[in-house]
C-alpha cells in the first residue's frame, strides 16, 4: 500500500493548558474524501485549526504527515504553500484589500516559496476569471474588499475560489455547509466536487447529513471528545442522522 | 507563540537598522557660531543677501519669541530643548550661488542618488529607470540650511512658474515674496513658526500665475545632515486665479544619537478658482529602539483658500521622526472653498506622534475633508487632534471626518481629540472614528493562503490605509506603499 496523503498519529493539542485532543489518529489515502462529523464542542474545528498551524494551540503529542513530511513545526504559511488548504467556517474580513489583490498576493506568495516563478497579474486575472465564471461569482465582487459585507453563501464561494486557484493536495473544508441556502449549498458542494481528483484529497468536517448527499464522502469518522471512535463507510451519515450522537457522548463520559 | 504575539516580541527587537537613510555624508560646512541672538538672525539674513525689510521682519519675529512659551498642550513627553545649544545655519562649502550641477558638491549628489532622488535632469529626460510615461517631477534639494539644486528650472519658465529657492526668491521676486510671506502664518503665530520666522534659511518658493496648469509635478526633498543643526525650512506656494499645482515633500535624516530639531514653516495661498494639492512623505529619523536620537519634527502647516471655489488638499505620510506635532490646516476664506486632509501616520518604537489638521470655515458653503488613518506599534504613542470650525458666517459650511486608530501589539497607544465648533445653525458636521487592533485571526487567514507574517501584517495595514493612499500622486503612492512596509518591518516575526 502506498503511504497515505495525510497521516494523523497520535495527535494531542491543548489551548491555554486545556487539552482539546487527545490522540487523534487518521489515515486519508490520495484521491479520498473523509467526513468527520460529531457534535459541537467535540474538538472538529480545533483538529482543522492544528492542522493548519494556528497558533493558539500547543501540540503536546503526535505527528502530522502530509505525503510523508512532518508539517507540526513548520508554521502556516509554509504549510499552505506545501499544499495544505483550510477553508474556514468564519472566513475573515480584510477591509481596503480587494479580493483580487488578496488572491494575487496569496498565489504568488505560495509560488514564491516553493520556488516557481511568479506569475503575471494578466494570467493571474486570467486564471481569476475563469474559475470565478465556474463558480457563478460575479466580478464584481472580485474588486470588493475580502469577505467585507459578503452573504454568507459569497464567503463561502470565495473560499472555494481561493481553494481552486491555490491548486491544493490537502483540503479542510470546516463546516462549509454553516450558514448557507440550500441553493447555494449546491453550487459550493459543485464547486468542491469539481476539485476532486486521484491526485487530491480532503478532510469535511460536518454535523449535518445534509452537506453529505452532495459532497459524497469515502470514509466517515465519528468524532467526539477529541478524539476518533468510530469509523465506517458513507452509509455510517446516515445512520447518525437518525439516531444522533447521543450514544458516543454517553460512551465517552461512562 | 501566537502571531500577535511574536510581532509584539519584534518590535521590541526593532532596531536602527530598519532606518535605510542613517547614513552621513562627509562635506566641510560653514556653520554660524552656536546658539541664538540677534547676532546670529542678522548673520543668517546678511549670509542670505537679503533687503532691510526681510531683515526688520526677522528681527520683529525673533524679539517676540524671546517672549513666548513652548506649547505644551500636545500628547507628547521629551526633554526641554536647549535652544542655545544649537547650530542654526549650516551650508555645504563653497559656492553661494550655483549655476548647474556640475557645481554641486559630488558628495552632496551621490547622498541625493542613494535617497533615490533623481536630479540630474539628463537623466530624468533620458528616461533612467523610469516607467513609460511617467510624468516628470521637478526637484529642490535642500540639504542642511540651503537649496543645493533645483532642476527643470528652465522648462517651468516657460509655462511662466516660478520654482526656486525661497533665498533666490527673495531676491529675484521680493515684490511677490513680500506680499505673500506671513500671509498665511504671521510671524507671531506660535512658538515654533516664530522662531522660523526668525532664522529660516531656505525652502522653496512656488508661483503659478493666473490660469496656468503646471506642466510637472513639484517636489523638495529635504536632508539633515550636520549634527546638532536645527533645520527651518520655509515653503511658500501661491496658485494664482485658476492655477493648479501638486507638490511633494519628502524628508530624510541621518542617525544621530542627539535629537534634531527641524522647525519648518509651509504656507499655502489659493486664489479664486486655484486649487494646491500638497503630498507629503515624512521619514526623518525616528530614534532607535530605546527611543535615542531622533528628530524632533515640529511644523506649522497651513494654507488659505483665499478666493472663491479654491481648494487645498492636504496628504500626508508620516513614518518619521521620534516627536511629530504637526497640524497641516486649510482656512476656508473663499465662498465654496475646499480643503482636504488626507493623512497616515505610522509611530514604532518609541516614536510620539500627535497630528492632525484644522478645518476653519469662514467662508458660505466651504466644504471639508478629514481622512486619518493612525497606526500605532511597539511602545509608540499616536495621537490625532483635530479642529473643525465654523464662523457665524458660514452658512452652508460641511465637513466630513473619519478618524481610524489600528493598534499592532499591545504596548502602543492610540488617542483621539477632536474639537468640534460651531457657531451657526446651518452647519453639517459628521465625525466617525474606530479604533481596533490587527487580529490574530485576520493574519492567521492570510499565513493560512501563504503570505509570511509580515506580508500578513503589510497586507492589512496597506487595507486599512487604502483610502488615503488612493490620494497620493501615483509615483508617491508607490514609495509610501514601500514606506509602510521598511516602517512595520520588524513589527512580525
Amino acid at each position: 500500500m502506498t503511504t497515505p496523503l495525510l497521516q494523523i498519529k497520535d495527535l494531542k493539542a491543548e489551548i491555554a493548558g486545556k487539552e482539546i485532543l487527545h490522540g487523534v489518529n487518521l489515515s486519508v489515502p490520495k484521491g479520498e474524501v473523509h467526513a468527520i462529523m460529531g457534535p459541537n464542542g467535540s474538538g472538529k474545528s480545533t483538529l482543522s485549526y492544528v492542522l493548519a498551524g494556528k497558533t493558539d494551540y500547543d501540540v503536546t503529542g503526535g505527528e502530522v504527515l502530509l505525503d510523508g513530511t512532518d508539517i507540526l513545526g513548520m508554521p502556516a504559511d509554509e504549510r499552505a504553500a506545501a499544499g495544505l488548504f483550510l477553508a474556514f467556517q468564519y472566513p475573515m474580513e480584510i477591509p481596503g484589500v480587494t479580493t483580487m489583490t488578496f488572491l494575487r498576493a496569496a498565489m504568488n506568495a505560495q509560488r514564491k516559496k516553493r520556488g516557481e516563478p511568479e506569475l503575471s497579474s494578466p494570467e493571474i486575472l486570467r486564471r481569476v476569471r475563469s474559475e470565478a465564471e465556474k463558480l457563478g461569482i460575479d466580478p464584481e465582487m472580485l474588486r470588493r474588499p475580502v469577505n467585507v459585507g459578503f452573504s454568507g453563501g459569497e464567503k463561502k464561494r470565495a473560499e472555494t475560489l481561493q481553494m481552486s486557484l491555490l491548486d491544493p493536495r490537502f483540503c479542510v473544508l470546516d463546516e462549509t455547509d454553516s450558514g448557507l441556502d440550500i441553493d447555494a449549498l449546491k453550487v459550493v458542494a459543485d464547486g468542491v466536487n469539481r476539485l476532486r481528483s486521484p491526485e487530491r484529497s480532503m478532510i469535511v468536517i460536518t454535523h449535518y447529513q445534509r452537506l453529505l448527499d452532495y459532497i459524497v464522502p469515502d470514509v466517515v469518522h465519528v468524532f467526539s471528545k477529541g478524539r476518533i471512535v468510530r469509523t465506517g463507510g458513507k452509509e455510517l451519515a446516515l445512520e447518525l442522522e437518525a439516531n444522533g450522537y447521543a450514544e458516543y457522548v454517553v460512551e465517552e463520559a461512562a | 507563540m501566537a502571531a500577535v504575539q511574536e510581532t509584539v516580541e519584534q518590535v521590541r527587537r526593532i532596531d536602527v537598522d530598519q532606518y535605510k537613510y542613517g547614513f552621513e555624508t562627509n562635506i566641510e560646512s560653514e556653520k554660524a557660531p552656536k546658539g541664538l541672538s540677534e547676532e546670529i538672525v542678522r548673520y543668517i539674513s546678511e549670509k542670505k543677501n537679503e533687503p532691510q525689510w526681510m531683515l526688520e521682519w526677522r528681527l520683529e519675529a525673533y524679539r517676540r519669541w524671546l517672549n513666548m512659551r513652548e506649547p505644551d498642550w500636545a500628547r507628547v513627553d521629551y526633554p526641554p530643548i536647549d535652544y542655545q545649544d544649537l547650530y542654526y545655519y549650516s551650508a555645504p562649502k563653497k559656492k553661494a550661488a550655483l549655476n548647474s550641477l556640475e557645481e554641486v558638491d559630488p558628495e552632496i549628489l551621490k547622498t541625493y542618488e542613494k535617497l533615490g532622488i533623481p536630479l540630474r535632469e539628463q537623466e530624468i529626460l533620458a528616461g533612467v529607470e523610469r516607467p513609460e510615461g511617467a510624468t516628470k517631477i521637478a526637484v529642490d534639494a535642500v540639504f542642511d540650511s540651503v537649496s543645493v539644486a533645483t532642476t527643470f528650472k528652465e522648462e517651468l519658465a516657460k509655462a511662466g512658474v516660478i520654482f526656486m529657492p525661497i533665498s533666490e526668491a527673495l531676491r529675484e521676486h521680493p515684490d511677490l515674496v513680500k506680499k505673500y510671506l506671513g500671509s498665511v502664518v504671521p510671524t507671531t503665530d506660535n512658538y515654533f513658526a516664530t522662531l522660523n520666522s526668525a532664522v529660516f534659511s531656505d525652502g522653496s518658493f512656488v508661483y503659478v500665475p493666473e490660469g496656468v496648469r503646471c506642466p510637472m509635478e513639484l517636489s523638495t526633498y529635504f536632508r539633515i545632515n550636520e549634527k546638532n543643526t536645527g533645520q527651518f525650512e520655509r515653503t511658500l506656494i501661491i496658485a494664482d486665479k485658476g492655477a493648479y499645482v501638486s507638490y511633494l515633500e519628502g524628508c530624510t535624516a541621518p542617525m544621530r544619537d542627539e535629537n534634531q530639531l527641524h522647525a519648518a514653516v509651509v504656507e499655502l495661498v489659493a486664489l479664486d478658482d486655484a486649487e494646491i494639492k500638497y503630498s507629503t512623505v515624512q521619514n526623518w529619523y525616528p530614534g532607535d529602539k530605546d527611543g535615542k536620537g531622533g528628530i524632533y519634527n515640529f511644523v506649522t502647516k497651513r494654507a488659505d483658500c483665499r478666493g472663491a471655489n479654491s481648494k487645498v488638499s492636504w496628504t500626508q505620510v508620516e513614518t518619521g521622526s521620534a516627536i511629530t506635532w504637526k497640524y497641516p490646516s486649510c482656512v476656508l476664506r473663499g465662498d465654496n472653498s475646499r480643503g482636504e486632509f488626507y493623512s497616515i501616520a505610522i509611530s514604532n518604537g518609541r516614536q510620539q506622534v500627535d497630528s492632525g489638521t484644522k478645518m476653519i470655515h469662514l467662508g458660505k458653503n466651504t466644504t471639508s475633508r478629514i481622512i486619518s488613518k493612525g497606526i500605532a506599534a511597539g511602545r509608540s504613542e499616536n495621537t490625532y487632534r483635530g479642529l473643525v470650525s465654523s464662523h457665524r458666517k458660514a452658512t452652508g459650511a460641511r465637513n466630513f471626518t473619519n478618524c481610524d486608530s489600528l493598534l499592532v501589539g499591545d504596548e502602543c497607544g492610540a488617542h483621539t481629540v477632536p474639537y468640534i465648533e460651531s457657531r451657526n445653525a446651518s452647519t453639517q458636521f459628521e465625525h466617525e472614528a474606530t479604533t481596533s487592533k490587527i487580529s490574530e485571526e485576520m493574519l492567521f487567514y492570510c499565513m493560512q493562503r501563504g503570505l509570511s507574517s509580515e506580508e500578513a501584517v503589510a497586507l492589512v495595514v496597506n487595507g486599512f490605509v487604502s483610502d488615503v493612499l488612493q490620494q497620493l500622486p501615483m509615483e508617491f503612492a508607490v514609495e509610501a506603499q514601500k514606506l509602510i512596509s521598511i516602517s512595520l518591518e520588524g513589527s512580525v516575526g
